[in-house]
C-alpha cells in the first residue's frame, strides 16, 4: 500500500505541492490528474523517492521512505517500474540491454535466462525483434514501449507511468493505454497514472484524483470525476480555460 | 535557495562538502567493488588510450621548448651540460604531472561532465536509480577508478617522452656532448622526484573525476545546463590542479625531501 501524507515541496519561491494526503491500496489502478506544471510529475517521483519532501511524509507497504538515504532506497525501488515522459532510456545501450539492464546488475539469472526474459518482455509490448536497436533509431512511440518493457521485465509490484501519452498521436496513444491496461491486468500490479489526458484517464484508471494548486482536490471513480459538478473539476476534464487565462 | 544562491562564500562551502561527500561515497563503493569491470576497461580505454596523442605531443614539445630555453641561460655561465638534468627534475616534480592533468582535465573531464550531464537532462539518471542502482556504482566508481590508474600512468609517460625530446634537441640542434648530458641528467634525477610527479599525478585524478562527475550529475535544466556544466568542470578542475599542486609540493617536500 501506499500512503502520503501531509506532503510538502517547494523550489525557491514556488510551492509546488502543499499538504497532499492519498492513499493507494495494492491492485488498484489510480489516475493522477491536473494542468501542466501543477506538480503531478513531482508527486510521482516524492512516491518512487527521487525526490525529498520538505515536509510529510510517504509510506510503501507500512515504511516510510522520506529520511531513507539513497542507499537504503535502493532496495524499495525494487518493488517498482517507472515509465518516464521521456522515455528516458539509456542511449549508449541497445534496446536488449536497456530492458535487461537490472536483471544483468542483479547477476541472478544467466546470460540466456535474460536474453529470453528480455524477448518476452519486447514480445509483450510487440517490439519483437528489436533487441539490437539503438534508442536513437527508434520513434517515440516505440521508445515508449520499450521504457515499459524496461519496467516491467523485473515484474515489480507498483508501476508509475509518467505522461505515458504525452507527445504521441491518438493512435500510438492509444495503444501505449492498451499496454497500460494489459500490464495492469496481467501483472495484477498497482498502478500509478500522471497524465493530463482525460481520454486516457477514463480507460486506464478505477480511481481518479486531481491534484489542483498542490493538493489533491478531488478523488473518485472516473465517472464520478467526468460528471462532477465541482467547477475545478468541471473545467479540467472538459477542457475548459478560465476568462482570465484568455487575456493576452 | 534564493538567498544562498546569492551567497557565493557559502554557495561554494556547499560545492565543496556536496564533493567531498561524493568522493567518499564512490571510494567507499570502490573498495566495496560494487563496479562492474568491463565498465572500468571501458573508461581506461577512454582516458589511458584515447589520450596517448595529447600527453605524447604536450611531453614533447614542453622537453624541447625547455631544454632551448635552459641552454641559453646555462651557456651564458658555461654549463650546457646540465640543461637536460635540469628539464628531466622540473619534469618530474611538477611539469609532467601538472600539464599532464591540465590537458586530461580539458579533454576527459568536459568528456565526462557533458556525459554525466547530458544524461540527467534527459532523466536517464534518474531512469538508473529507479532501477534500484546507485549512479554512483554505475556512473562515478569506474570513472573515478580508471582516472586514478590511468593519470599516473600518463604523466610519467610524458616525463619519460620530454626527457627523450629534450635530448633529441640538446644532441641534434644545439650540438650538446649526449655522454655528459646523460650523465648528469641520471645523477641529478633521483627516484623521490619520479614519485612526486606520480603522487600528484595521484591527487589531480582524484580531483578531476570526482569534480567533472559532481558537476555534470548537479547540472542546470537543457542545452544551457550541460553547457554550463562542461565548461565549470573544466575550469573548476584546473583552478583546484594549480592551487593544490602548491600545497601538495610543500607536503611532499616535507616528506620526501627534508628527510633525505
Amino acid at each position: 500500500m501506499i500512503e502520503v501524507s501531509q506532503l510538502h515541496k517547494s523550489f525557491g519561491q514556488q510551492q509546488v505541492l502543499c499538504g497532499v494526503n492519498l492513499k493507494i491500496d495494492r491492485g488498484e489502478s489510480v489516475v493522477i490528474i491536473g494542468g501542466s506544471g501543477c506538480g503531478k510529475s513531482v508527486l510521482l517521483r516524492h512516491i518512487i523517492g527521487l525526490v525529498q519532501p520538505d515536509e510529510g511524509d510517504v509510506k510503501i507497504d507500512g515504511q516510510s521512505i522520506a529520511d531513507l538515504s539513497e542507499r537504503e532506497l535502493i532496495k524499495v525501488r525494487r518493488k517498482f517500474g517507472m515509465l518516464f515522459q521521456s522515455s528516458a532510456l539509456f542511449d549508449s545501450l541497445t534496446v536488449e540491454e536497456n530492458v535487461g539492464f537490472l536483471l544483468d546488475r542483479e547477476q541472478t539469472m544467466s546470460p540466456e535466462a535474460i536474453r529470453e526474459t528480455v524477448a518476452d518482455a519486447l514480445e509483450l509490448v510487440d517490439l519483437g525483434g528489436t533487441q539490437g536497436k539503438k534508442p536513437a533509431e527508434l520513434s517515440g512511440g516505440m521508445k515508449k514501449r520499450v521504457g515499459l518493457a524496461r519496467a516491467i521485465v523485473y515484474k515489480p509490484e507498483i508501476i508509475l507511468y509518467d505522461e505515458p501519452t504525452t507527445g504521441l498521436d491518438p493512435v500510438v496513444a492509444d495503444s501505449i493505454d492498451q499496454l497500460v491496461i494489459k500490464m495492469r491486468d496481467q501483472l495484477k500490479c498497482t498502478t500509478i497514472v500522471v497524465t493530463h489526458d482525460t481520454r486516457s484517464m477514463r480507460r486506464v484508471g478505477n480511481r481518479v484524483m486531481l491534484l489542483h494548486h498542490g493538493e489533491i482536490h478531488a478523488n473518485g471513480t472516473p465517472d464520478e470525476i467526468f460528471n462532477s459538478t465541482d467547477p475545478i473539476v468541471h473545467k479540467f476534464v472538459n477542457g475548459i480555460a478560465d476568462p482570465k487565462d484568455l487575456e493576452f | 535557495m534564493g538567498r544562498s544562491a546569492d551567497n557565493p562564500l557559502k554557495n561554494a562551502f556547499a560545492s565543496l562538502g556536496r564533493v567531498t561527500v561524493l568522493f567518499l561515497d564512490t571510494m567507499h563503493s570502490i573498495f566495496a567493488k560494487r563496479f562492474r569491470v568491463h565498465d572500468l576497461v571501458e573508461q581506461l580505454h577512454f582516458i589511458g588510450v584515447k589520450s596517448q596523442s595529447v600527453v605524447l605531443l604536450t611531453g614533447a614539445f614542453t622537453g624541447m621548448v625547455m631544454c632551448a630555453q635552459f641552454y641559453i641561460q646555462f651557456h651564458k655561465v658555461k654549463m650546457d651540460s646540465a640543461v637536460m638534468s635540469v628539464v628531466s627534475v622540473a619534469m618530474a616534480r611538477e611539469l609532467g604531472a601538472v600539464l599532464t592533468s591540465l590537458m586530461i582535465a580539458g579533454r576527459v573531464g568536459a568528456a565526462m561532465a557533458a556525459q554525466l550531464a547530458t544524461m540527467k537532462v534527459t532523466e536517464q539518471i534518474d531512469a538508473l536509480r529507479t532501477l534500484a542502482t546507485s549512479p554512483v556504482d554505475y556512473l562515478v566508481a569506474p570513472r573515478l577508478l580508471a582516472m586514478l590508474i590511468s593519470l599516473p600512468l600518463l604523466t610519467a609517460e610524458a616525463i619519460a617522452i620530454s626527457m627523450v625530446s629534450g635530448m633529441v634537441v640538446a644532441v641534434y640542434l644545439l650540438g650538446l656532448d649526449p655522454v655528459f648530458l646523460l650523465n648528469n641528467m641520471v645523477f641529478y634525477t633521483g627516484s623521490v622526484d619520479i614519485w612526486m610527479g606520480l603522487i600528484k599525478a595521484f591527487i589531480f585524478a582524484g580531483i578531476i573525476a570526482t569534480v567533472a562527475c559532481h558537476k555534470g550529475m548537479h547540472c542546470g535544466q537543457g542545452a544551457e545546463g550541460v553547457g554550463k556544466a562542461t565548461t565549470e568542470a573544466v575550469v573548476a578542475a584546473s583552478i583546484c590542479i594549480l592551487v593544490s599542486n602548491f600545497f601538495v609540493t610543500l607536503i611532499l617536500n616535507k616528506l620526501l625531501i627534508y628527510q633525505e
